[in-house]
């Protein structure tokens, strides 16, 4: 998506390209376009348009790739600040 | 007994009775004598033969078909004005939590044993938007129970998971209707299932489907080959448009306890307080904040693409600005000049913080971005805050 970029060098995206095989699954299921295949390899080829949905790394049959979200819900971090990491809960199931 | 002594018991007392036995009637349903009333206007049509008892009858079901795993509703692709009616309240978040589809399987046309299975949510929003994309085609639709909730957001959650997909595909036995081993899944959903321990779970192929319902009919003709654009996201004026309604309905419930407030710290003045004060500068305030949330989950939402900086927080700054100005422009001598400084910092940060929530409703914004954002951002909207009512209640002690 060109119009919508968002913060640049934020994404926890890794990919292992030793461990890739060349499948292309990663880049039929990332709804942005992140990588490329070419020469029975993967790469990523736009690292800030990730926005960390996982499905790449849920469905590379090696594992080669891995992302680590945060929670990204303003509640949540609100509650990190007066109750600590472990006590602090999302919205209930209303929320997102 | 005769015909016309159970009419007489019957139409006496309303329908159920006691016969001479003591033992209690059950209300005639005799087809002869529909005509034939003793009283009042004739009786109404008979129950479908799909009813069940204790089951209600779906209106998007016209028909079912009988499978070797027994009837499976087939369903209509049409949307009728209810369909559309609820799309539109559900849009509004009245009632969006319970807007769902029983999970199971359902078929569409003239579904055989060699038709391909579409897999969704059961959120009815996302149901009526895959099925009006159907028409003339012959499907199968797995419907997962992911609670009511959308596919992407679904997938998000681990409802619409590997682990559903493979229960829903056993409990509905569906490798008994269908000859091929094949399942298309929204592509959106690839976030929560593993194709491949789909396969390994209960022996069906995952093929990702198209991201919107609107691409799956040239995707099936095409022998199951996807566009570029078909795994692209989009993020378009209206798509933004829609996501409004509900970010303001979730406000409500802040708005009046907003308008106390306002009233109240208003009135605060060397007079104690003043109900004249309270009235005027009240409204002001509370226009104010009315403005802040137009700014931050209106303006910025539809106008996203074209403000500028990358950070929602910055771009609801922003419009914030845009509209605090406006606002001083028009109140002129109306407000003094810490009433004004305080005015901006409210308009200003309420716009910012409601932008700033807006990226949980976006396709592209990752959750590490915003949490960078939110740690800078939230503790600065705190702050000014704070200083909102500390500035209003002074400015009527200075002037």
């Amino acid at each position: 998506m060109e119009k919508f970029r968002y913060l640049d060098n934020v994404t926890t995206l890794e990919l292992d390209q030793a461990a890739c095989t060349g499948c292309g699954t990663c880049a039929d299921v990332c709804p942005h376009h992140v990588f490329e295949v070419t020469q029975h390899k993967a790469s990523i080829a736009d690292r800030d348009g990730c926005m960390e949905c996982g499905a790449c790394a849920t469905n590379c049959p090696v594992t080669a790739i891995s992302v680590n979200p945060g929670v990204g819900c303003a509640a949540y971090i609100i509650q990190t600040w007066f109750k600590g990491k472990k006590q602090a809960s999302c919205g209930g199931p209303g929320c997102c | 007994m005769a015909t016309q002594e159970l009419k007489e018991i019957c139409c006496d007392s309303g329908g159920t009775s006691r016969n001479p036995d003591g033992l209690e009637l059950l209300p005639v349903h005799n087809q002869e004598s529909v005509d034939d009333v003793c009283c009042g206007p004739p009786a109404g049509p008979a129950s479908s033969e799909h009813e069940r008892p204790g089951y209600d009858l779906c209106p998007f079901v016209e028909s079912f078909k009988q499978t070797p795993v027994g009837a499976v509703p087939k369903v209509k692709t049409a949307l009728t004005p209810g369909d559309r009616f609820n799309t539109f309240k559900v849009r509004l978040g009245l009632n969006r939590d319970q807007y769902k589809v029983a999970p199971g399987l359902y078929c569409l046309g003239d579904a055989t044993e060699t038709s391909p299975v579409l897999v969704t949510a059961n959120y009815k929003l996302t149901f009526d938007n895959l099925r009006k994309e159907l028409s003339g085609l012959a499907v199968w639709i797995l419907v997962l129970d992911t609670r009511g909730i959308n596919v992407w957001c679904a997938a998000g959650k681990k409802t619409f998971s590997t682990q559903e997909v493979i229960q829903r595909v056993k409990q509905t036995r569906l490798g008994e209707v269908v000859r091929h081993k094949k399942l298309i899944l929204p592509q959106l959903s690839a976030t929560g299932v593993s194709a491949k321990l789909v396969h390994r779970g209960c022996d069906f192929k995952v093929i990702w489907g198209p991201i919107r319902a609107t691409d799956i009919k040239a995707f099936l003709q095409s022998d199951m080959r996807a566009e570029r654009d078909m795994r692209m996201v989009t993020f378009t004026l209206p798509e933004r448009l829609v996501l409004i309604p509900v970010e303001l309905y979730f406000l409500r419930k802040y708005l009046l306890w907003i308008l106390l407030a306002s009233f109240f710290l208003s009135g605060i003045g060397t007079d104690l307080f003043s109900i004249q004060m309270a009235w005027r500068r009240g409204l002001i305030i509370f226009t104010g904040c009315l403005l802040g949330i137009l700014a931050g989950a209106v303006a910025a939402p539809l106008l996203l693409p074209w403000l500028p900086l990358r950070a929602f927080a910055l771009k609801g700054l922003i419009t914030g600005l845009v509209l605090a100005i406006t606002m001083l422009l028009g109140l002129g001598h109306m407000v003094d000049l810490i009433e004004s400084i305080t005015l901006i910092l409210l308009i200003v940060t309420i716009s910012s913080y409601l932008a700033m929530n807006f990226t949980g409703s976006t396709p592209y914004t990752s959750p590490s971005g915003v949490e960078k954002e939110m740690r800078v951002a939230i503790p600065i909207q705190a702050g000014a805050m704070l200083l909102v009512p500390i500035g209003w209640v002074a400015a009527s002690f200075i002037f």
